[in-house]
């Protein structure tokens, strides 16, 4: 079954759900794209964004102001559904199990940050394979470079913001340099793009 | 990068030798968590393998306690979450006041920290003399360390902001001795309290309770393990007992759930209902 689905051309591809990074000049690129996805655009997305551990869900909230998706931060266990946008909530790691569920952890820090891009990624690509689109943003860190080659190397999609357009072009740029990114594309272009790759699922039926 | 399914198994493996040689049971955490863990392990190994670290996990005892450390998560700080501790001065205290005498279980309880946490703020509402507070781990390194009772004291120092945020009524310096880096808890807030191991995935009920304070464990087990420990939690409270649970663990997705109500969302704090 697995080998099936590989073989098959990505443009056949029906996703499942998108997982994004961001950091420092992250809440500018993440509000770009979210304000631009319509609200039947059916993808969930999971957001990963370095916060002050003592955020207290300010950071979600905000972004609940300028996306038309209802933006959450998880409990633990949570069923990933769609049309939701889940934000990371600070001072946990959030994962995704194979079994379609949120897993928050306190495990140590990845690239000095809890939550962390790559722990995110890492286990997107383990629970979704192909069916996942990875998005990176502006920052001034690493995280998230180690994560882009596992979804990459499990078949999904990935996608970087172009360094030039972003406040912090550090960690777009270093997600580039593995190699592993597929395209790179302005924030308005990525916006464009995840509705055209959303859409495949109800062209295709699956 | 190699096929993810047979990675599966060889985990799936791994864990059951940990379980069959060393009789810890892995099996129930939370998967994607556990695997990441193994993994992390393994490229620290030297190992090429998951499989290739089942033989060493079954007959070198050291690498298995290796291993066992990178399970082992016991972050943990002096009044995390400084609100729910409010919560539990405003909510719970007036009702263990009507108890003569209550038995709160920390399970989980890591290095100690939210167990003196909560014996201040007994101490401070002036019911702790009543108080006998059982903190319990599976860990004995961090249950050794919880009941010594000595911790930085830098850190303890930072905690002061937690401890005022938590409605503290006196200054937090008095609750620990320091002498340069380390600092010792007052020995009184040691009196009522009882460290044992306890496993949540293996061990049985814990006596009759009236606090359960269980943060920031269950986010590590899988759902059947989870349910297994609350119902212990359950079993184990009184009628009009108390839960509290860590900030993003949520009843709603357990079995328990219609045992209680909620009294504190936020703080995670729930009532075992008088009537199942
Ligand atoms: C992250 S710490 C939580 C510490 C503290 N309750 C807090 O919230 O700050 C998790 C603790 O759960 C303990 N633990 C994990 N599995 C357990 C089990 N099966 N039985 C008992 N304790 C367990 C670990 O040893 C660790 O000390």
């Amino acid at each position: 079954m697995r080998q099936k689905e590989a073989q098959q051309p990505a443009c056949h591809v029906s996703y499942e759900a998108v997982v994004m990074g961001g950091s420092a000049g992250g809440f500018k690129a993440y509000a770009a794209i979210l304000s631009a996805l319509p609200t039947d655009f059916e993808l969930p997305v999971l957001v990963v964004q370095h916060l002050h551990p003592g955020d207290d869900g300010s950071f979600a909230r905000h972004l609940a102001r300028v996306a038309l998706h209802p933006v959450i931060e998880p409990c633990d266990k949570e069923r990933i559904e769609r049309r939701q946008v889940y934000v990371a909530p600070a001072n946990y790691h959030m994962l995704v199990e194979r079994n379609g569920t949120i897993a928050l952890s306190l495990e140590g820090k990845v690239n000095w940050s809890r939550p962390s891009i790559d722990a995110l990624f890492e286990s997107a690509a383990l629970a979704f394979g192909q069916r996942v689109i990875a998005v990176i943003l502006s920052g001034a860190s690493i995280d998230g470079a180690v994560g882009m080659r596992a979804i990459k190397a499990a078949g999904g999609l990935t996608i970087a913001q172009e360094p030039a357009t972003a406040e912090y072009p550090v960690m777009p740029q270093a997600a580039i340099d593995t190699g592993a990114v597929d395209e790179v594309l302005s924030v308005e272009e990525i916006g464009r793009r995840l509705i055209e790759l959303g859409a495949r699922k109800s062209q295709i039926g699956v | 990068m190699k096929d993810s399914g047979t990675e599966n198994i060889e985990i799936d493996l791994l864990l059951e030798s940990v379980y069959r040689r060393y009789g810890y049971d892995f099996r129930s955490y939370a998967r994607a968590s556990i695997e990441r863990r193994i993994r992390q392990f393994l490229a620290d190994s030297g190992c090429a393998s998951v499989s290739e670290m089942i033989p060493k996990i079954l007959h070198d005892r050291e690498f298995f306690s290796r291993l066992a450390r990178y399970f082992s998560i016991s972050v943990t700080e002096m009044f995390r979450d400084p609100s729910v501790y409010r919560a539990v001065r405003e909510k719970v205290v007036p009702l263990l006041r009507t108890w003569p005498h209550f038995k709160v279980w920390h399970a989980g309880c890591a290095t100690g920290e939210e167990v003196y946490s909560l014996a201040i703020v007994l101490q401070e509402e002036g019911v702790y003399a009543r108080a006998t507070i059982y903190a319990t781990d599976f860990n004995d390194e961090v249950l050794e360390r919880a009941r010594e009772g000595i911790y930085e004291t830098a850190k303890l120092q930072e905690a002061t902001k937690n401890y005022q945020q938590a409605g503290g009524k006196g200054s937090f310096s008095e609750y620990y001795h320091a002498r340069y880096d380390a600092a010792a808890m007052d020995g009184s807030l040691k009196e009522r309290i009882v460290f044992s191991s306890h496993n949540l995935a293996s061990d049985s009920v814990f006596g009759e309770m009236h606090l359960v304070f269980c943060r920031n464990v269950l986010i590590y087990f899988n759902r059947d393990l989870q349910n297994r420990a609350l119902g212990l939690f359950t079993e184990s409270l009184v009628h009009g007992g108390f839960l509290c649970l860590g900030a993003k663990e949520d009843l709603r997705f357990t079995e328990v759930s219609d045992r209680y109500e909620v009294v504190d969302l936020k703080a995670r704090i729930y009532k075992k209902k008088e009537v199942p």
